[in-house]
């Protein structure tokens, strides 16, 4: 008898174009639609056929947000699925897989012959193997077989009632064979389902992350493609239609920011996307916009690097690079999501500091972040209403007036009587070239004044467990905060607690307060702790240590709970 | 008409160029075309990039984007594409246009945003004393190379035909009357118009001077015909003799604006669409 409950790992492995992603996309849609909380996250090669990729989902009674080590069941699509994925096999995995292609590959479990591409050749195409493995999956699940046939209905209603029917039997072959399967091999799964989770919208992190940036009223985004930054321009591209949207795929980065900027100062809301390689490039602009005082904002999809480094897996090492990219002194703000929601809102948050302060600011996510799908309750995305800081020019007009709060009413061209210019140089306040001392250091002190309320208006982090109380604090920041959560749970210890920031810069005055004199150990995606030496450096405070992980995965939450472990 | 004056700048104006440089009567080109083609200082916005030639926006009175080296053209295009009822010129030298900007100068192209852009290509990088520019002639003597230019010179025009620009027209600035009527063409073309300007340094080049264009430039005539694409490209490559004048014009390729965006207002116009985000969010149940 194999009994698993509360929280179960079901990891799907295969080659590229294999179709993992169709199997994933269905199967989290059918078990949310069931009231399931599920989460999932996957690991891909640079490559657009072969390989070994691999996608896992959890399924737990509670909410959870993390990647784990563990499989509980291993659907592997091809040979080399097991080879890939065998340091994360243990003697209770459930390895599926067909005979010819999984037969003596693992000692270490019990493998299940399922044999996919057969039922799928009886229906005629090797196609329906997804739906196949799908319809497994939800028979070892015991799922509610009629929720799975009316998703299929709908998913698959515009190819027309053959390929509907086709599937609706590919699905039911599979999920009666893994009903078989589990009651032969006495399989038992019991997870508990939530009514509410029905009702909840499930998406990824690159879709919230693009909801929010619509959500911002960005009507403008001229880019380069990039993984992981290009999710976000094939967003807005599917969108551009309902939201008027201008699309602009720049020939290269450095025309892309520069572009965009423009499009800024002529009163559009622009976004750029790329990687840390193609912000690379973008360096020159956002000391650009930081003299001209022309908003931006700039997603970049973290990968590691240096240079291409691993094209398709995550990091957290760009935080260097955004924070002090671009020559010269001027201000900036850098926004780190770190749950679906927080994407939402840091979107929004990132036009309204950029266009409010008329400077350059950052959203950095990361390969994890983006590609990780969950659910939520609608209500969670809290839509700001953006608003436009443009004003209508008088003819005395006077594009960088000296005023006392630093923001010089910002105009477009051919709105209003006067003239607006804009000037990389040194400038007086009607924008023209310098070189008076005393100007420019009345500009400088301008420009640079701004970062005092931009710091005011910084969001605070997320308190994860009862901090004051805590000796030591365990921070994270961007994509860490799940795994935080839900290691910090599992220790259960009242000693430790979490503080997850989604703004890293300006860091709130406030926030200070909660790490001092605390055992503050930082824990990041990155080789040389990056955010632990700006939290030295802005706050004053010491690391007590830090936990860091740079081989091109998650954290998983094994190695997490063992590092807190630890520490006590 | 707009009064020229107009586009003056207050008289204590300090310009940056050196007495006898062939920007002066580019500036003063420049703003009797607007004048005459009735173009409001507010409706007009200059982008430039960095050079003596990429000052030109701080000399008149019209909006401008004086942005980074090599930079002129992306902004341009955003601008366009975000107004399109603005009259936007890009306006550098060769230097920022051709070396710089190259990448930026082939994809503007391709793109054909209704835009002008006019390169004052004294062949030589003047604000960073007098290295060899893209145009530069093979065999130009300059700090960098004291024997003389190594590499082939760049055929701006020549690459813009190839690219399918819908407007290729050489200029001269020292002949006032003649370029103003090519550049005035090339604000009413209705695409992205490419208006080379022979434009003397006269403190770093001392080869390409007045009088030596003077010898090498003609005007084409009023028969040649400029939608020869063959024709145009035989006067490209001919750098004998140069020629002067509207070389090419194609009419009626969509404009980039008309292509990326629908209709011509004002992006800052826009507000947000509530319901449609709220629709597109019941989508992911
Ligand atoms: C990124 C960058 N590289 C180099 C420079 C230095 N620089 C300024 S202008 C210029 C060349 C200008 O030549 P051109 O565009 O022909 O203008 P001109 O001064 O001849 O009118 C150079 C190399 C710069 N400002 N920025
Ligand atoms: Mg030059």
């Amino acid at each position: 008898m194999k009994h698993f409950s509360q929280d179960i790992s079901l990891v799907l492995g295969g080659a590229a174009g294999q179709g993992i992603q169709t199997v994933e996309a269905l199967l989290v849609q059918v078990l949310k639609r069931e009231g399931y909380n599920v989460f999932s996250s996957k690991e891909y090669m640079s490559r657009i056929r072969g390989g070994s990729n691999s996608t896992e989902i959890r399924i737990t009674n509670k909410k959870c947000a993390s990647f784990v080590e563990r499989i509980d069941f291993l659907f592997a699509l091809d040979k080399e699925a097991i080879p890939h994925l065998e340091k994360r096999i243990g003697t209770k995995t459930v390895l599926l897989g067909e005979r010819e292609k999984t037969c003596g590959l693992s000692e270490k479990c019990q493998v299940i012959d399922v044999p996919f591409t057969r039922f799928a050749n009886e229906l005629g195409n090797p196609i329906y193997t997804s739906t196949v493995a799908v319809g497994v999956a939800l028979g070892i699940l015991q799922a509610d077989e009629r929720v799975f046939e009316k998703y299929l209905q709908e998913h698959f209603a515009r190819k027309g009632d053959e390929v509907v029917a086709k599937n609706i039997e590919a699905g039911k072959k599979g999920y009666a064979f893994g009903k078989h399967v589990a009651y032969n091999e006495g399989i038992e799964v019991t997870i508990a389902k939530n009514k509410t989770v029905e009702e909840e919208i499930l998406l990824d992190g690159n879709d919230a992350l693009g909801l929010g940036v619509l959500a911002s009223g960005c009507n403008y985004i001229s880019s380069y493609p990039m993984s992981p930054g290009t999710g976000l321009l094939t967003f807005l591209a599917k969108h551009k239609k309902e939201f008027g949207i201008v699309i602009d795929q720049a020939e290269d980065e450095i025309s892309a920011i520069n572009h965009s900027i423009g499009a800024w100062y002529a009163g559009s809301r622009a976004i750029v996307t790329t990687s840390g390689g193609g912000f690379d490039l973008m360096t020159e602009g956002v000391s650009l916009s930081g003299m001209i005082e022309t908003p931006i904002v700039v997603h970049i999809g973290q990968r590691p690097g240096p240079a291409t480094g691993l094209p398709t897996r995550t990091e957290q090492a760009d935080l260097n690079l955004v924070l002090y990219a671009g020559h010269g002194e001027f201000p900036r703000a850098i926004f780190v999501p770190g749950t679906h929601e927080e994407a939402f809102l840091v979107a929004q948050q990132a036009f309204h500091i950029a266009d409010k302060y008329q400077i350059p600011v950052f959203i950095l996510t990361d390969q994890y972040f983006l590609d990780s799908i969950r659910s939520f309750p609608e209500k969670d995305l809290q839509i700001l209403e953006p608003k436009n800081h443009i004003t209508k020019t008088k003819a005395d007009y006077k594009r960088y007036a000296l005023t006392s709060d630093g923001i010089s009413p910002r105009g477009v061209p051919g709105y209003g009587e006067g003239l607006v210019g804009v000037d990389s140089d040194e400038h007086d306040e009607q924008a023209h070239i310098t070189e008076s001392a005393d100007m420019r250091v009345a500009m400088h002190k301008k420009r640079l004044g701004k970062i005092g309320a931009i710091r005011e208006e910084a969001f605070l982090p997320t308190e994860i467990g009862d901090v004051k109380h805590a000796d030591t604090v365990i921070v994270s920041w961007g994509s860490n905060r799940g795994v935080l959560e839900e290691a910090l749970e599992i220790v259960g210890n009242k000693s430790i607690a979490g503080l997850h920031f989604h703004q890293v810069y300006p860091l709130p005055e406030k926030a200070k307060k909660l790490l001092t004199k605390k055992k503050v150990v930082v824990l990041e995606n990155n080789a040389g702790g990056q955010f632990a030496n700006l939290l030295k450096l802005e706050y004053g405070i010491e690391i007590t240590e830090n936990i860091l992980k740079y081989d091109g995965d998650p954290f998983f939450v094994e190695e997490v709970v063992i590092r807190l472990k630890s520490l006590m | 008409m707009i009064d020229k004056k107009l586009y003056d700048m207050p008289r204590e104006t300090d310009i940056a160029w050196c007495p006898g440089c062939g920007n002066f009567p580019i500036l003063n080109i420049v703003k009797m075309a607007l004048s005459e083609l009735d173009r409001a200082p507010e409706d007009v916005v200059i982008c430039s990039g960095i050079g003596q030639a990429a000052k030109t926006p701080h000399y008149l009175r019209v909006n401008y984007f004086n942005g980074l080296h090599g930079r002129a053209l992306p902004p341009a295009i955003a601008i366009k594409v975000s107004n399109p009822k603005l009259t936007v010129i890009a306006e550098s030298g060769d230097g920022d246009t051709y070396g710089e900007g190259g990448n930026h100068f082939m994809h503007t192209i391709r793109r054909n945003p209704d835009i002008t852009n006019i390169v004052h290509d004294n062949m030589i990088y003047g604000l960073t004393k007098g290295q060899a520019s893209p145009t530069s002639e093979k065999g130009l003597k300059n700090p960098i190379q004291p024997e003389g230019v190594i590499v082939d010179q760049f055929n701006p025009l020549a690459v813009a035909l190839s690219l399918g620009a819908t407007f290729v027209a050489r200029a001269f600035s020292g002949d006032i009357l003649q370029t103003k009527e090519i550049i005035k063409e090339a604000i009413l073309h209705k695409g992205y118009a490419l208006v080379d300007v022979f434009q003397p340094c006269v403190v770093f080049n001392k080869q390409n001077t007045y009088q030596w264009f003077r010898e090498k430039g003609y005007y084409v005539d009023e028969n040649h015909n400029r939608s020869d694409k063959m024709k145009a490209f035989e006067l490209a490559f001919d750098l004998d003799r140069l020629a002067l004048g509207v070389i090419y014009q194609r009419e009626g390729k969509p404009t980039y604006e008309t292509s990326v965006r629908e209709g011509d207002e004002p992006l800052y116009k826009k507000t947000f669409d509530k319901a449609a985000l709220k629709n597109l969010i019941n989508t992911y149940r």
